[in-house]
């Protein structure tokens, strides 16, 4: 029988809809003003420090809704925005400077949702408000940097070896370096010294008059890598000083080879967030002062040339005041497994650092060696100048034992675990920051341009939906009453599609393209009614021409979809930020759309008038 | 039955398409002088610079925040209402010397400092000068590749008359809505980049719906000339192409007039492409591929006699 429907498929449409407003409704609870709280490098959050906050809270008479531990943080949610700041104020002073509490928005989804993967729709920063940046790490220092490196690295070694050449001298155009030798059998020598040792870099002999050159330029390759390894120092980094700084959420990502993206809902105070982005790390080398007792050092009685820090788990070291060698001399450092299995990390240094280390180590064999490790972080006062006021954070990373004269490379064992080694490694790579980064990019969102951008985007889409519905009612009576239906449903299905997708976030351009999508939906229903129209019109009975007017127009309505679909991955692919928000909704509104009114409204269509001889005429 | 147009025989769409064709001329050439004198005035994202946009408590003093930015020494600021008269934006160049992503926050605060009423800050932007170049130069990819896929879908699923003129069309929408924002000298920003692509998407739905019809057409109606079917197809996709655009104007203009003025650029750049595409798939498509010769051939495979084929299948 013409127009019939298995049941199967209504039952499957059920579904769909049924999953769609299920999805789609995380977004209808709105938010409740939380505190977030969270543990920095060394301190950890326990169920005791929940029971301390819940006291705190309790005697402050503020009544939260709810308090979780979850996932390394707690979050407390609040009745009002009163309570919240008065909340996050008392937390933050009573928990001090281990802990990160940090002002947000928790979705106030019921937990029931929430289980089984429902969330609501990412907005964007246009959307919330907050500071976007975009950092630029300027590579072309990364590589002077590592030919700077070279040039040391090749006089200090041919020195070493005592392989005697005339001089060295570095390109000013690609930076290449040209060594000089004085015969072919010293250049051989050289050549064949210096090539398996320094992998990544290429190596051409030239021989111009009775001057033997011997160049020395890095390898495409090795340029790639080096150009990567900057950027992901620097995205660690960056990565690690935005968690300093207690914004809920934040997003730092790469983009393309040489840029990353810094994202802060809800910061205001641009200035801060810059400071704090700035901040710099350093990192020293002392020796361990064994002479003074530790009860001594505590108390304050030790000599005026050692003082007393704490490794990271509280315990002090005494070390003395005079550096072996700073941060600035790390070319890398890298952590590893050993041939027994145990953690280690391996470092290497220029060559200038090399031989201050190889001084220090031949006299101190058998003795502990210190690494300190030093942050300015800001804090929230200010001085007279308006500017934040920075503090030095010293903490003793590792203690570690000399085994034997150190070199241009050496390791760090006797570490407790993979992720201590970890950790060590990546503070050691931070403390010498290979390739300075600065901003080329940055957008600053006020909260209330974000709320008044939500509802300006509402409203159009209201007026649009209406203005669309009107002309569909009059026009095509109660096939548009059809179409509008599928219509509204299709805006649902594209709110649960984007709330189900993780990565995906919702855009003031976005909420144009799925205004947008709006018109381009009902696109695909008047094709379909004006099929059928022409199919009465010819003569055809009610049936065929339901039949005739959807599968007619089938073609067309795929044909024109993926051809706007084609422009869309394109603007998705090329697009950035708020752009890219626009053909994420369009993609998948195209997708959507093409479901709800074509079969959707077959659904119904079918369910109200299918297999009916007896219709004579349809509303249409 | 409500009918926008009743047509017993099809429109001589056709018999138009000289007159269009040099209106088109004119229109493109008209857009590409003015695209040559006056350019187009690039957006902050293109640019680089410094936007300021910053909320009074009352109605805001031009020509008093005008002042205060220029004893503070702020240059070429250019300075104007935005969206309503206590919104203010402020747009400053890039100044050598100057870190752009200071100056934002110096100029909210010399204005907070200045007596010219409370004001809040509603949104800072900053984009260095290279990245905008890069973006533009994206952005004018993003348009030819984009071209480019819809010429070669277009060949395989239609002909390649059909789809040279379809993306003459697209072309011809695009150069004029860019026309357009360079007379009026409207913005173009990022948005309305996005839109001028979404035009492209829009502008060939219409086209697509017609060569649908056209080629159904050579194939139904075996006695007739290619312009006959062209105008045939014409007049039955009429009704839906007039719907389709009116609607979809509504929501743009929904858009337009209470969507912000952020998103102003994006709504008028769609509109006008819209109105132009409307046209185009009619007068510039269509007419187009007539005039590269399109023929029955073209658009019919032509059915191979395989042996045995009028006998029944034996499986």
């Amino acid at each position: 029988m013409l127009n019939k429907f298995p049941m199967w498929k209504y039952l499957a449409l059920g579904f769909v809809v049924l999953i769609c407003f299920l999805y789609a409704s995380p977004n209808l609870f709105g938010d409740d003003p939380a505190v977030q709280i969270s543990a920095t490098r060394g301190a950890k959050l326990e169920i005791t420090t929940l029971k301390k906050v819940q006291y705190l809270l309790s005697n402050a008479k503020i009544k939260p809704i709810k308090e979780t531990l979850e996932h390394g943080q707690i979050l407390i949610r609040f009745k009002t925005g009163h309570d919240q700041l008065i909340g996050r104020d008392l937390i933050s002073e009573a928990l001090g400077d281990s802990f990160i509490v940090a002002l947000n928005l928790a979705p106030a989804t019921p937990s029931w949702l929430t289980d089984i993967g429902g969330t609501p729709l990412n907005l964007g920063l246009d959307l919330r408000g907050g500071v976007h940046f975009l950092m630029e790490v300027d590579m072309s220092e990364a590589i002077k940097k590592a030919q700077q490196e070279m040039l040391q690295d090749l006089r200090l070694s041919l020195r070493e070896q005592k392989i005697r050449f005339r001089g060295i001298s570095q390109s000013k155009e690609n930076g290449s370096i040209a060594l000089r030798f004085a015969d072919e059998g010293t250049l051989q020598k050289a050549l064949k010294f210096l090539k398996p040792i320094n992998r990544g870099y290429q190596f051409t002999e030239q021989k111009t008059g009775d001057v033997y050159n011997l160049n020395v330029a890095m390898t495409t390759a090795k340029i790639q890598s080096t150009k990567e390894d900057a950027l992901q120092q620097n995205l660690t980094i960056l990565r690690n000083r935005v968690n300093e700084l207690g914004v809920a959420e934040p997003l730092v990502q790469r983009q393309g080879s040489d840029r990353i993206v810094i994202e802060l809902p809800g910061v205001q105070d641009t200035a801060r967030a810059k400071e704090i982005l700035g901040a710099t790390a350093t990192l020293e080398f002392h020796a361990v002062d064994t002479s003074t007792e530790m009860n001594d050092a505590v108390a304050g009685r030790l000599p005026p040339s050692s003082i007393v820090y704490k490794k990271r788990n509280g315990q002090p070291v005494v070390i003395k005041k005079q550096v072996i060698l700073t941060g600035n001399h790390i070319v890398n450092a890298q952590a590893r497994a050993d041939e027994f299995g145990q953690p280690e990390v391996n470092i290497s240094l220029d060559s200038k650092g090399g031989s201050k280390m190889s001084r220090f180590t031949k006299d101190n064999i058998g003795k502990p060696m210190a690494t300190l490790f030093i942050e300015y972080l800001p804090t929230n006062k200010k001085n007279k100048a308006g500017k934040l006021v920075m503090k030095k954070h010293e903490v003793i990373a590792n203690v570690a034992t000399i085994q034997a004269q150190l070199g241009r490379s050496f390791r760090i064992t006797g570490l407790s675990n993979n992720s201590e080694a970890h950790n060590l490694a990546l503070l050691l790579r931070a403390g010498a920051l290979t390739a300075p980064i600065q901003i080329v990019e940055e957008r600053t969102i006020g909260p209330s341009l974000g709320k008044q951008n939500i509802i300006n985007g509402i409203h159009a889409m209201l007026y649009g939906l209406l203005a669309v519905t009107l002309f569909m009612v009059i026009y095509y009576r109660k096939f548009g009453l059809i179409a509008i239906a599928a219509l509204l449903f299709n805006i649902v299905m594209i709110i649960a599609v984007m709330s189900m997708i993780p990565g995906a976030t919702l855009t003031l351009p976005g909420i144009a393209g799925i205004v947008l999508t709006v018109g381009m939906a009902v696109d695909a229903n008047v094709l379909i009614f004006e099929r059928i129209r022409e199919e009465l019109n010819s003569g055809r009975s009610v049936q065929k021409s339901i039949h005739e007017g959807y599968a007619n127009a089938f073609s067309t309505i795929a044909d024109s979809n993926i051809t706007t679909l084609i422009t869309a991955i394109i603007l998705f692919a090329v697009g950035t930020g708020p752009v890219k928000g626009f053909a994420v909704t369009l993609i998948i509104g195209i997708a959507t759309s093409m479901y709800t009114s074509i079969f959707g409204t077959r659904a119904i269509v079918n369910a109200l008038w299918g297999g009916r001889n007896d219709i004579k005429k349809i509303s249409i | 039955m409500l009918e926008l147009f009743k047509a017993k025989e099809p429109l001589r769409f056709m018999k138009f398409s000289r007159s269009a064709m040099v209106l088109s001329i004119l229109l493109v050439g008209a857009s590409l002088v003015t695209l040559g004198i006056n350019k187009l005035n690039w957006g902050l994202d293109f640019t680089g610079g410094t936007v300021i946009e910053v909320a009074f408590e009352q109605v805001a003093n031009l020509p008093k925040v005008r002042n205060v930015l220029e004893k503070s020494h702020y240059f070429g600021a250019i300075v104007q209402y935005f969206g309503n008269s206590r919104s203010v934006m402020v747009r400053v160049p890039p100044i050598k010397g100057l870190k752009g992503e200071v100056l934002g926050a110096q100029i909210v605060h010399t204005l907070q400092a200045a007596n010219i009423g409370k004001l809040s800050m509603r949104r800072v932007e900053f984009v260095g000068p290279n990245v905008g170049k890069e973006l533009a130069i994206d952005g004018g990819l993003a348009i030819v590749i984009s071209l480019f896929c819809i010429m070669l879908y277009v060949s395989i699923r239609f002909e390649w008359r059909l789809a040279l003129g379809a993306v003459l069309a697209l072309a011809h929408d695009v150069i004029i809505t860019l026309g357009v924002f360079s007379f009026f000298h409207l913005e173009f920003d990022l948005t309305v980049l996005a839109a001028v692509l979404a035009v492209i998407g829009y502008s060939l739905n219409d086209t697509i719906v017609v060569f649908d019809r056209i080629r159904e057409n050579f194939r139904r109606m075996s006695n007739s000339t290619t312009v006959g079917i062209v105008d045939m197809s014409l007049t039955q996709t009429l009704t839906r192409t007039t719907i389709t655009s009116g609607l979809t104007s509504f929501v743009l203009i929904a858009l337009f007039v209470v969507g912000g003025p952020v998103i102003h650029g994006f709504s008028t750049a769609l509109l006008i492409g819209i109105f132009v595409g409307t046209y185009s798939s009619i007068y510039v498509a269509s007419a187009l591929a007539v005039r590269f010769g399109l023929s029955r051939e073209d658009m019919i495979p032509k059915v191979v006699e395989k042996e045995g084929a009028d006998q029944e299948s034996l499986m």
